[in-house]
């Protein structure tokens, strides 16, 4: 939509809320007739649905197509929620439920999935004649977010100078069909993050986020101390050309958002008796994995005030929850769209740094496509990623379930603030770490490097293959080797830091790991993403011997790694938080 | 003109007596403020679909509880479907059995579900008739010369 990128000059823009673009998505042909009138004589421009299938299909092939999408909740094919999980995280844009059921717990649920309204039907004009406020509203979030998060107007005064000369010439996107025109188009438009008061200038910046970009912020991140930290500074950390600052405080806002969430939920799962395990992994369930669960539950207080160093009150900002890719509740719905690796980027970055936390995706010879789950959250983190695992998740872990497993070692990179040993010293056997069941939608990242024997530090491990990504089924059980963990190794590890469990969870130990290359879990990527390398600088891990693996684990891990630490367990941060939804 | 007015007042008297009576709420009187030039037949597209709809719903209701092991998950769903597209054009009678129907497949009380079944499926051709009834008023109105009164 070329006509946005100039929002504020564009017509459709001055007669704002006029010609917002629409999508109503219900299986009731009576409701979809009316309220294609109704929102007509409103003005806006709309389009109707009577399938939550067509109309993803829809928003994806109309990428800042539409404004804002109305969805029914009962819909025949497919779940209104499921629906506005997949729109707020791979679209992220405001999603108003309807329903004629009013009951506090559908509102609840709606709101919980990220709806930025839930309408009970009868539904009547007056309500619909609002909804523009949404739109709004997101749009003024994206500048409160860099409000709030720094003061000081100079920064603000900064954003709005820009990167005026940004350009995405530099900028190489893997691989990438439709992706990259998406990316190009996004990017294109990044100089309208100064346009952020203009609520109608459509072309909202775009930043996609992807795995590797997000590393990068939080390596940052961490580098300064969550809390000490502002999205100004980020920026200067991360070395993103093309990014804006606005774009880093937004994906900051998310964060934090995400971090308290996440304890949230641990919460949940801590009084439902830890976290559910995934349904066919009882046979490599081992008694350990059950103390694994349990110390999952950490204080989420404590979680808010982690080694992040979360400010409690910045986490637990959430007005508005939106399913994210699994991670912020927030205001604003969801992520800034899908992640887009830039391989380059990271690859440039991680070159030059010797502190580099990367991901490994797997070995070369892998063909997929990466992208990690950010999400064990529940069902509102769910998303489809159709493509085919290249790799059955299940065999990949039967390989996993290494008895001799016996050493876990984290790296704990130089930057990241240091947090206790996770890792429970008295734990000596080998407990698996049991995958939080994906949902069905949901794709699990797993980034396995073995270590070689003999190698003490984890070099470079570039990994240029693609992950392929997968959709996990329910019922697919992502077994993870749990490690028990030798005293020794436990100096080294530190669970908490989400860079370092990303990639740095190494399995100490043993031969059996061998195999474990070739099984690359799948992982997911956006298509266009391409893996960065894995760079593990462990000095710590001089006194291994043994062949690690090299670990990244997901949320799931994350929690199963929680373990009942009397020290406060740092959130692991999920490789993404901000994962694209990849979905197919 | 005599006869527009006859007919006018009829349909308005008709209608009135819809609304007293419970069968259409307020939002029968939203569907038609939609109706404009553009659509002129707005209200009755509507209702045509919604009479569509209803008919496949009541037989799919039917058979659900045929059944020799009534699936309620079903009948939940055509219920609450039901309850939503008697609500679009404001068949509150309808919709109000809808409600009650609920505590009856949320028991799983079989009997109490034929019950209502029986019970939606009158009040819904009564609708399905006095709206039938409201159109051609409307209709005579119109080939009268007249213009449809417009409730306020």
């Amino acid at each position: 939509m070329d006509s946005y990128s100039n929002g504020f000059s564009s017509p459709r823009a001055e007669a704002f809320p006029a010609g917002l673009r629409v999508l109503v998505v219900d299986d009731d042909p009576t409701w979809l007739k009316i309220l294609e009138k109704m929102l007509k004589k409103c003005s806006y421009e709309v389009t109707t649905c009577c399938l939550a299938r067509e109309a993803l299909d829809l928003l994806r092939e109309r990428k800042d197509g539409f404004d804002i999408v109305i969805s029914d909740v009962n819909m025949p094919d497919m779940d209104g929620f499921k629906l506005l999980e997949h729109v707020g995280l791979e679209m992220d844009l405001p999603v108003i439920m309807m329903s004629v059921d009013g009951e506090t717990s559908r509102v609840m649920k709606g709101v919980q999935h990220g709806a930025c309204d839930y309408l009970l039907k009868p539904i009547r004009m007056k309500e619909l004649k609002n909804i523009w406020q949404h739109v709004f509203r997101k749009k003024i979030h994206e500048v409160r977010d860099i409000e709030g998060l720094e003061s000081g107007i100079e920064e603000f005064q900064m954003m709005r100078n820009g990167i005026s000369d940004q350009s995405d010439d530099g900028f190489s996107f893997c691989g990438g069909d439709l992706n990259s025109g998406r990316k190009r188009k996004d990017f294109d438009n990044k100089h309208d993050d100064k346009n952020f008061g203009d609520p109608s200038a459509g072309k909202r910046t775009r930043v996609v986020w992807t795995v590797d970009l997000h590393q990068k912020f939080v390596k940052a991140v961490n580098y300064m101390g969550f809390d000490k930290v502002g999205p100004k500074k980020i920026l200067e950390l991360m070395n993103v050309p093309w990014l804006t600052r606005e774009n880093v405080a937004s994906h900051l806002q998310k964060y934090r958002l995400y971090l308290s969430r996440l304890q949230k939920d641990n919460d949940l799962k801590a009084s439902h008796g830890g976290i559910k395990q995934s349904t066919d992994a009882t046979s490599r369930d081992q008694a350990g994995n059950l103390g694994f669960k349990n110390s999952i539950n950490i204080k989420h207080n404590d979680v808010a005030n982690t080694n992040f160093g979360i400010p409690k009150n910045t986490v637990i900002q959430n007005s508005n929850p939106k399913s994210h890719d699994g991670v912020v509740s927030s205001p604003d719905l969801g992520p800034k769209g899908p992640l887009v690796s830039d391989a380059h980027e990271i690859q440039k970055a991680t070159s030059s740094s010797g502190v580099g936390l990367h991901y490994s995706f797997g070995t070369p010879d892998l063909d997929t496509k990466y992208t990690t789950f950010s999400s064990a959250l529940p069902p509102q983190f769910s998303w489809n990623r159709e493509h085919k695992p290249q790799i059955d998740p299940n065999n990949v872990f039967n390989h996993l379930s290494l008895p001799d497993l016996d050493q876990v070692q984290v790296n704990q990179k130089t930057f990241l603030p240091s947090y206790p040993t996770p890792f429970n010293k008295e734990r000596d056997k080998l407990t698996h770490i049991k995958a939080m069941p994906p949902r069905a939608t949901e794709c699990i990242s797993l980034n396995i490097r073995q270590q070689m024997p003999g190698e003490n530090t984890f070099g470079l491990n570039p990994v240029q293959s693609e992950c392929s990504t997968t959709a996990f089924n329910p019922s697919e059980s992502i077994t993870r080797t749990a490690w028990s963990s030798k005293d020794q190794v436990l100096d080294h590890i530190s669970v908490s830091d989400l860079d370092s469990f990303n990639g740095n969870l190494i399995l100490g130990k043993n031969s059996a790991l061998t195999s474990l290359n070739e099984n690359f879990p799948p992982c997911l990527l956006p298509e266009d993403c391409s893996p960065t390398y894995f760079e593990m600088q462990n000095s710590d891990f001089s006194d291994s011997n043994n062949p690690g693996l090299l670990l990244e684990p997901s949320m799931y891990l994350y929690d199963s790694l929680k373990f009942d630490y009397e020290y406060p367990c740092d959130p692991i941060e999920y490789p993404v938080m901000d994962q694209g939804l990849f979905i197919a | 003109m005599d006869i527009v007015n006859q007919l006018q007042r009829q349909y308005v008297d008709f209608l009135s007596s819809l609304y007293r009576e419970g069968l259409l709420d307020d939002q029968f009187l939203q569907i038609q403020k939609l109706q404009d030039e553009s659509n002129p037949d707005f209200v009755n597209e509507v209702v045509t679909l919604f009479f569509e709809d209803s008919e496949k719903l009541l037989h799919n209701l039917a058979i659900a509880l045929d059944q020799q092991h009534v699936d309620y998950q079903k009948v939940d769903a055509c219920v609450h479907q039901f309850k939503g597209s008697s609500s679009s054009i404001g068949a509150q009678r309808v919709r109000n059995i809808c409600v009650s129907f609920r505590t009856c497949y949320d028991a799983k009380n079989l009997e109490g579900c034929l019950r209502c079944l029986q019970q939606v499926k009158d009040e819904y051709y009564l609708v399905k008739n006095k709206l039938q009834t409201l159109f051609r008023l409307e209709q005579q109105i119109v080939a009268a010369g007249g213009a449809i009164p417009i409730m306020g």
